[in-house]
Parts: structure tokens; C-alpha cells; sequence
């Protein structure tokens, strides 16, 4: 019989029960929670109201679109936008990364990472629409 | 990581196939997952040929007489035999469920059982449960109040607060619907998996209960609850027809309100 049949190497005899408790409640992630339905309704508005005006802005010159963005109105939902598709993408990719990748090392810096290249994309988005429309 | 191949010593091989005897009209196969580990083999799907005009309706029929008439090895847990003990939950032609309320007419061609997935093997049929028996210890199964019950009776619910628990108290505890959950496949170290959650509900919505908010502060955790993502598996496999993702939902929606 080979050593890999056996019942598994035993690394750890702490009992179930203090397993299951562990290190306890975070008494957190209920924020987590609501922001990615907020945003996830917020955006439902905002993507139809995008793809409206995308389609009305096809063909326009680069003059066009800037005068269509430089009305507060037009910018402020641009921004609202750009603002919620990055928190809304960043929340879930985060759930995508902890639910996956089981390393704690490994972990932390797929998060840490993740969040540090949204906000980096959403800055130059935000960046980008006041260029234009400012 | 997750990891999509199960490991050399867990592949499933192809096992022995028992005979129909002779003269059965009406045989249906039952493949099997057989494992032992004290012979140092592999996990193999061993086919049984039964005769169906000789066995009971339920899959569990089948179970008793392949291991009473033909392979006193096949190891499996059963007691009550008419969904109530929780003890035969297993995989039967992909889903988990009760092999004792599971018809066999319900199946078509071959009847394939499993253990229930995801959880450590104790042989054939029989996983071990140390690990979600140990979280529903976790959350406190039981009544707690600081207020003494009333010297001369029990603790008194209207009819309107006991309806509440409709939906809840007849779980078995059978961890179908644990083991059928992808989160809890991934984290069930961490996640404390839909039976579980719907057990730590009943007590949440039990009007006699005075630590609901403690035990939602308990809860409230990134791994514990909102591993969760409502995917379904639970609901839809639950053989007593409960609705643990609904539980879980409540859980969200009390935890919200108190912040809001």
C-alpha cells in the first residue's frame, strides 16, 4: 500500500468546532453588499442613457461631442458613469477574487491589485470627459 | 485555487459489475461509487443489474437489496427510510437528494450514485460531516433568552410569530443543499453553506429568541454569509422543498435594516 492512499497527512488537530468559529466575524461586508446593488440599479439608467447618446454622437466630429458634454448635465451623468461602472467592477471583481484565489498571500494582492488598476482606469476616464468637456 | 482535476488518488476508475440473475425481466443498472480505505485502491463505479419487479419503489430500496442480496460490502447510511433522519442524503443521477424519497422511475437509464460531493469520503457511500456539523454548533442551535420562562408554562408565540418559522424548523439536516452549493465547494472552510444559514435563521426568526442581535453581528462576515451569491443550487435541490436562499436573503435584509 502507498503512503498516498492513506487517510491525509494530519497537519492540524485543532477540534471542527474551533475551526468553524475561527478567527469570528469580520462585522463586516454588508456595505460591500448594498453598494454592488446600488450601483448595479444606478447604472441600469445610466448605460441606456450612455448608449442613447453614443448613438446619437455616431459620426459627430470631436466638436460635437465636446459641446454635447460641456452641458453640466451631460458631464455630471458622464461622470456619475464613468464613477459607477469602476466601484460596481472593483466590487465584483473583488467577490470573483476572494471566492476563487485561496491563497491569503496571493489573495491580498490580487485585490490590492485589482482596485489599484480601477482606480487608475477610472481616473483616466474622469480625466479624459473633463478634458473634453470642460 | 480552485482546482478542476480531481487529484491521482481520487480519479474514479471502472469497478465490478454484478449480474442480473437469470430470468429478471425488468433490469435496471445502478453504478455505484465504491471506495475503502484500507485497500489502498482508488475510488472505482462498481454496476449492480437489478431486477426492479423485485424491489421496492425508492432508490433506497434498491441500496438495502444490493447489500443484503448481492454485495454485503456496499457501505451507506439509512435509518428512518421515509425523509425525516437525513441519514441516506446522497448524489443520485447528478443531483443530491434523499435515496429514500427518490423513485427510481424517476430516473432514466442508468441510476448513478455518489457520494454527497465536495465533503471527505469515509468509505463507499458515507462522507464525513465533522466540518458543517461543527459550524451549525457555531451558530448556537438553541433558544437563548435573558428573560426566565414563565414558572407555571412554556414561552408563549402568537400564531402569527410561529408562522414565521414555516419553512424553517422542518429542515433535516441531511446538507443536500451545503453540499450542492458551489460557494460552499470553493470556501466551506470559511462559508458557513445554506443549511447551516437557514438553522442560524430559525433561531434569528424566532419571536422567543432575545440574542437576535448578536447572533446577526455573528453573521455579518465577507466569508461567513455573503459568500453567498444566490446561485440557486440549494433551493433547488432540497428534497423537504425548503427554500434555503430565501433564509439567507432574510439574513441580508436584517442586517441592512438595522443600519438603515
Amino acid at each position: 500500500m502507498s503512503d498516498s492512499h492513506k487517510a491525509p497527512h494530519v497537519d492540524m488537530l485543532r477540534s471542527p468546532l474551533g475551526r468553524a468559529r475561527g478567527l469570528g466575524s469580520a462585522r463586516a461586508g454588508s456595505h460591500h453588499w448594498w453598494a454592488q446593488r446600488l450601483t448595479a440599479i444606478a447604472l441600469v439608467p445610466l448605460t441606456l442613457w450612455f448608449i442613447c447618446g453614443a448613438i446619437r454622437m455616431t459620426g459627430a466630429s470631436r466638436a460635437e461631442v465636446a459641446d454635447w458634454l460641456s452641458s453640466p448635465l451631460t458631464l455630471t451623468l458622464m461622470l456619475a458613469l464613468v464613477i459607477g461602472t469602476f466601484h460596481h467592477l472593483q466590487l465584483g471583481l473583488q467577490i470573483v477574487i476572494e471566492d476563487y484565489v485561496h491563497k491569503e498571500s496571493t489573495r491580498l494582492t490580487a485585490v490590492l491589485a485589482m482596485k489599484a488598476a480601477c482606480i487608475l482606469l477610472a481616473l483616466a476616464c474622469i480625466i479624459s470627459v473633463l478634458r473634453l468637456g470642460l | 485555487m480552485v482546482a478542476f482535476n480531481l487529484p491521482a488518488n481520487s480519479r474514479i476508475g471502472q469497478g465490478k459489475t454484478f449480474k442480473a440473475p437469470a430470468g429478471a425481466k425488468n433490469v435496471r443498472e445502478f453504478k455505484i461509487y465504491r471506495w475503502n480505505p484500507d485497500d489502498g485502491k482508488n475510488p472505482q463505479m462498481d454496476t449492480y443489474e437489478i431486477d426492479l419487479d423485485a424491489c421496492g419503489p425508492m432508490v433506497l430500496d434498491a441500496l438495502i437489496k444490493i447489500k443484503n442480496e448481492v454485495d454485503p460490502t456496499l457501505t451507506f447510511r439509512r435509518s428512518c427510510r421515509e425523509g425525516i433522519c437525513g441519514s441516506c442524503a446522497m448524489n443520485i443521477d447528478g443531483g443530491n437528494t434523499l435515496a429514500c424519497l427518490k423513485p427510481i422511475e424517476e430516473v432514466g437509464g442508468a441510476v448513478r450514485i455518489n457520494p454527497l460531493p465536495h465533503m471527505p469520503v469515509v468509505k463507499d457511500l458515507v462522507p464525513d460531516l465533522s466540518q458543517v456539523y461543527a459550524q451549525l454548533r457555531s451558530i448556537e442551535p438553541w433558544l437563548q433568552a435573558d428573560s426566565p420562562a414563565p414558572p407555571d408554562g412554556e414561552r408563549l408565540q402568537s400564531k402569527e410569530e410561529r408562522a414565521k418559522l414555516d419553512g424553517l424548523w422542518e429542515c433535516i439536516l441531511c446538507f443536500c443543499c451545503s453540499t450542492a452549493c458551489p460557494s460552499y465547494w470553493w470556501n466551506g472552510d470559511r462559508y458557513l453553506g445554506p443549511a447551516v444559514l437557514l438553522q442560524a435563521y430559525r433561531w434569528i426568526a424566532d419571536s422567543r429568541d432575545e440574542r437576535t442581535g448578536e447572533r446577526l453581528d455573528a453573521l455579518e462576515d465577507p466569508f461567513k454569509l455573503y459568500r453567498c451569491h444566490t446561485i440557486m443550487n440549494c433551493t433547488d435541490t432540497c428534497p423537504k422543498g425548503l427554500n434555503p436562499a430565501k433564509a439567507i436573503g432574510s439574513i441580508k435584509q436584517l442586517i441592512l435594516e438595522r443600519q438603515v
